[in-house]
């Protein structure tokens, strides 16, 4: 009876030390719902309880029933015949029961019919799903679709939207990439006009769409006829009616069970949700912030099955009249994997939270705003998170996905020629991991996201107090080489700085972000090392190992390595 | 409409065991072993639900245990049961199945008003499926034992697929009837979220007895009337609820069986005997599993 949530020591440690007063009294109305709903918390250890029951309960069926199903939706995959796309048919049990359940709405108003957990809570249920069943994660989390109509629709489109999202009746899919706009979405086509009624109606061809089987789309479309950037863009929702063909479902290297289809729509009738020219550059950003910190999620749930499997199997696996996992290189593999997915977890939980809150503070200022109240010193507060939570959600993202990679790579690596095998799980880990680096901004565009923060060092401050701290014990010695990388980082900043040169920075920015990521995560782990003495030992494989990549990543960019990119026509023949 | 009551019980997880979990009298000594729910009585619970389901109606949850069954009743609640009865009192104690199944006929009579009454086959700590049908006789109900499925209920009749030998067989009982539900027989469906938020509060009795006697400010009977009012109280009912109940029917005394020992036996193999693939190897074999009673 394994349950991913109860068996998890460091997912608990962290559900266990997180502080959401602010976020839950924000969410909770200050816990008026009561009132109105009898599953509504009374209070905030009220609200932390029904929390943690809720991830017992996902542990639970992630554990016993998604878990045990993993191998068979990834060996059926998603059917597609005659234009319909049929799951798996463990998904279809899977999504069957989550509904049961009443997770199909977790992050839902209870007005609709959902369980309004914060963000925060539903991150911890996709890692603790998707360490059951990668691609399940991706329909679980697509209730987003829902909750942007609730952010951003109106009372009209909310009440008839969301509640068949809660009961798990309908599931959504996010339609943005297009056949020539992929990161590039400034560039998408899809066609929004309105008929002689008024009435708006899509035409165009969407690529790629996770679950674009799913009943209600969200369409990035051109509404603004003429024009080719993203100020001609807005947001649609529509049914998945006739209109609606799903020309072919992508036959994928991993996540099966989660179909990806090719969609046309033929003056499909949809609605405007929000503003007019808003479809980009607020209400897509706004989805792909949650969709990173999603992917974030699934990639360390992927990484948290692949480490069990590959401790599990080196301690079973005997070698040389030992077992394999008292070689001492093997050890080592496995520490350096444990502490990859432990510092991932502290960077998800960290950013998640701030993600939380600056959604949480979004929302009250409407709020406020409506009732003709004050609003600025919020304003300023939220002005201050959106920036930190510009530069950490890539971060984070570009961070956990690149260590999924690594961890189930190192899985197979452990398990020798038996993990190359189908009949053991970590191939499939390994398949599923490698879309979360590139889906929803690739491992470049992370870069690309993170670089503005990290060049004006917009966590100064941040660190400078981290710095100051006494630690206790051998913990200060990790503070000191903090400090040394962080010296690195400005040696390795001022000497692009001085460069003046933009290819050079733009290939420089990889190293720079991964410099201040290192600080980061370091001060994150340092705290939880004050906290919890096992820690320790984390903190300390961590910052040495970052030491050490400092030096690389500052070496790289001050070598003049990167000057051969003159030179790249003559070497890339 | 029709109205189920579901038999359930708390059993020890024999999957885990370990220390000294058998006590000198050969009764279990269940605060050794971690308690969950018995699987075919949630397999049971899930049928009455999904009766409720497609006819309506109300599926009431009782068992006789220790006041941490409690746990078990409340796990039934996440699954959608509307009420729930602890049978409790110490001079139940020690009793086996005859007086079990006293207990509980007195209990379903207390409850009443219902059209079936479900069992799992069997407890996984005594093994004995004697519960159900000796329930069904002492209420003078009809019984069917082994059921996977019901597949319809029309005119007070259901239409029942119960495990036979070999295959299955279709029946059909008049109602009220009494089932006891084979293991496989239906998927019990997982707990639901808002209702665990809703009654991870529940309270028996015995708790609110605690609450009560921790706290001078607060009297028992408005507090049992509180978690009435908010629909949280777990019926809790003793021998003085059951005011018919025979003494001497229950607990040790009203138990002939007696438990001597029970022990874990592992099997394993002495010797092995090779039998060559030839008439006379094949008929040496058959002579030994006849002479050793196997077969025969």
């Amino acid at each position: 009876m394994p349950n991913f949530f109860t068996d998890n020591e460091d997912l608990k440690f962290h559900f266990n030390r997180l502080d959401l007063r602010e976020i839950l009294a924000i969410q909770e109305d200050n816990y008026e719902q009561k009132k109105e709903f009898d599953f509504a918390p009374e209070n905030y250890e009220d609200a932390m309880i029904n929390l943690g029951k809720t991830l017992e309960l996902i542990g639970d069926i992630s554990g016993n029933k998604i878990a045990p199903r993993a191998a068979s939706v990834d060996e059926e995959g998603a059917h597609f015949k005659d234009g319909i796309v049929t799951y798996a048919k463990g998904t279809i049990e899977n999504l069957k029961e989550l509904s049961q359940a009443d997770l199909s709405g977790m992050i839902l108003p209870r007005k609709y019919g959902g369980l309004n957990a914060p963000i925060t809570i539903y991150m911890a249920a996709a890692e603790i799903m998707a360490r059951a069943d990668g691609g399940l994660t991706n329909i679980f989390g697509l209730q987003d679709i829902a909750d942007m109509i609730k952010k951003y629709g109106t009372e009209e489109q909310k009440a008839k939207y969301i509640p068949k999202f809660s009961t798990g009746e309908h599931t959504g899919a996010m339609a943005l990439t297009e056949p020539d706009a992929g990161s590039d979405l400034q560039a998408c086509k899809l066609r929004a006009s309105q008929d002689e009624n008024g009435q708006w109606r899509l035409n165009g061809m969407k690529r790629f769409i996770t679950n674009g089987n799913g009943d209600v789309h969200l369409v990035l479309s051109r509404t603004e006829a003429g024009t080719k950037d993203g100020r001609g863009l807005s947001m649609l929702a529509c049914y998945n009616d006739d209109t609606v063909v799903v020309r072919r479902i992508e036959n994928k290297l991993g996540i099966h069970g989660s179909p990806t289809c090719e969609l046309q729509y033929n003056n499909t009738p949809a609605e405007l949700i929000g503003n007019r020219r808003f479809g980009l550059i607020k209400y897509t950003i706004d989805l792909m912030f949650r969709a990173r910190l999603g992917v974030a999620a699934q990639a360390l749930g992927i990484s948290e099955a692949a480490y069990g499997e590959a401790l599990k199997y080196s301690k079973e696996r005997e070698q040389f009249g030992k077992t394999i996992y008292e070689i001492p290189a093997v050890k080592n593999i496995l520490l350096d994997m444990r502490v990859l997915l432990e510092t991932g977890r502290s960077i998800l939980y960290d950013t998640a939270k701030l993600v939380d809150i600056k959604e949480k503070l979004e929302g009250k200022i409407e709020l406020l705003k409506t009732a003709g109240e004050p609003v600025k010193d919020l304003n300023d507060r939220l002005k201050e998170l959106t920036k930190v939570a510009n530069l950490l959600t890539p971060i984070l993202k570009y961070v956990t996905t690149e260590a999924s990679n690594k961890i189930t790579y190192d899985a197979i690596q452990i398990h020798g020629g038996t993990g190359y095998m189908k009949e053991f799980p970590v191939e499939r880990l390994a398949r599923d991991a490698r879309i979360t680096n590139i889906y929803e901004g690739t491992s470049q565009l992370q870069i690309v996201a993170a670089i503005g923060g990290v060049i004006n060092d917009i966590l100064k401050d941040y660190f400078d107090k981290k710095a100051a701290k006494t630690y206790s014990g051998g913990l200060e010695r990790l503070n000191n080489f903090l400090k040394e990388i962080r010296e690195i980082f400005y040696e390795s900043l001022k000497y692009v700085v001085d460069r003046k040169d933009n290819v050079f920075q733009d290939v420089a920015a990889k190293d720079l972000v991964e410099l201040y990521s290192y600080i980061y995560t370091g001060y994150l782990v340092l705290e939880e090392a004050e906290e919890l003495p096992r820690k320790k030992f984390i903190a300390n494989r961590y910052i040495i190992t970052s030491l050490a990549n400092a030096k690389k990543n500052a070496e790289s960019i001050k070598s003049e390595l990167f000057s051969d990119l003159l030179h790249a026509d003559e070497i890339l023949i | 409409m029709y109205n189920s009551i579901v038999m359930v019980k708390q059993v020890p997880d024999t999957a885990n065991i370990s220390g000294k979990v058998m006590k000198d009298d050969g009764t279990v000594n269940r605060a050794k072993l971690p308690a969950i729910f018995n699987h075919e009585d949630k397999e049971a619970l899930e049928i009455a639900l999904q009766i409720k389901e497609q006819y309506g109606g109300t599926v009431s949850v009782i068992t006789m245990g220790p006041p941490r069954a409690s746990d078990m009743l409340k796990e039934c609640f996440y699954m959608g049961a509307d009420k729930a009865y602890l049978i409790s009192d110490r001079k139940f104690a020690g009793s086996d199945t005859l007086a079990t199944s006293y207990v509980l006929s007195e209990a379903i009579k207390y409850v009443g008003n219902f059209d079936f009454v479900f069992a799992g086959r069997q407890a996984i700590d005594g093994d004995t499926a004697q519960v159900g049908p000796q329930t069904a006789e002492k209420l003078n109900l009809s019984q069917v034992t082994y059921v996977e499925e019901i597949l319809n209920v029309k005119n007070n009749v259901a239409r029942i697929k119960r495990k036979i030998d070999g295959g299955q067989e279709v029946v059909d009982a008049q109602l009220p009837v009494l089932l006891t539900v084979i293991k496989g027989a239906q998927e019990p469906r997982p707990f639901s979220a808002k209702k665990i938020m809703i009654y991870k509060s529940a309270k028996t009795l015995l708790d609110l007895e605690k609450i009560a006697n921790e706290n001078s400010l607060l009297y028992l009977d408005e507090l049992v009337q509180e978690y009435k009012d908010k629909n949280l109280y777990i019926e809790t009912l003793s021998t003085t609820d059951l005011s018919e109940i025979d003494d001497t029917r229950i607990g040790l005394h009203g138990s002939p069986t007696k438990v001597h020992k029970v022990e874990s036996v592992v099997l394993s193999g002495g010797e092995v005997t090779k039998i060559e693939p030839t008439e006379e190897g094949i008929g040496a074999l058959i002579d030994e599993l006849l002479n050793d009673h196997i077969l025969g």
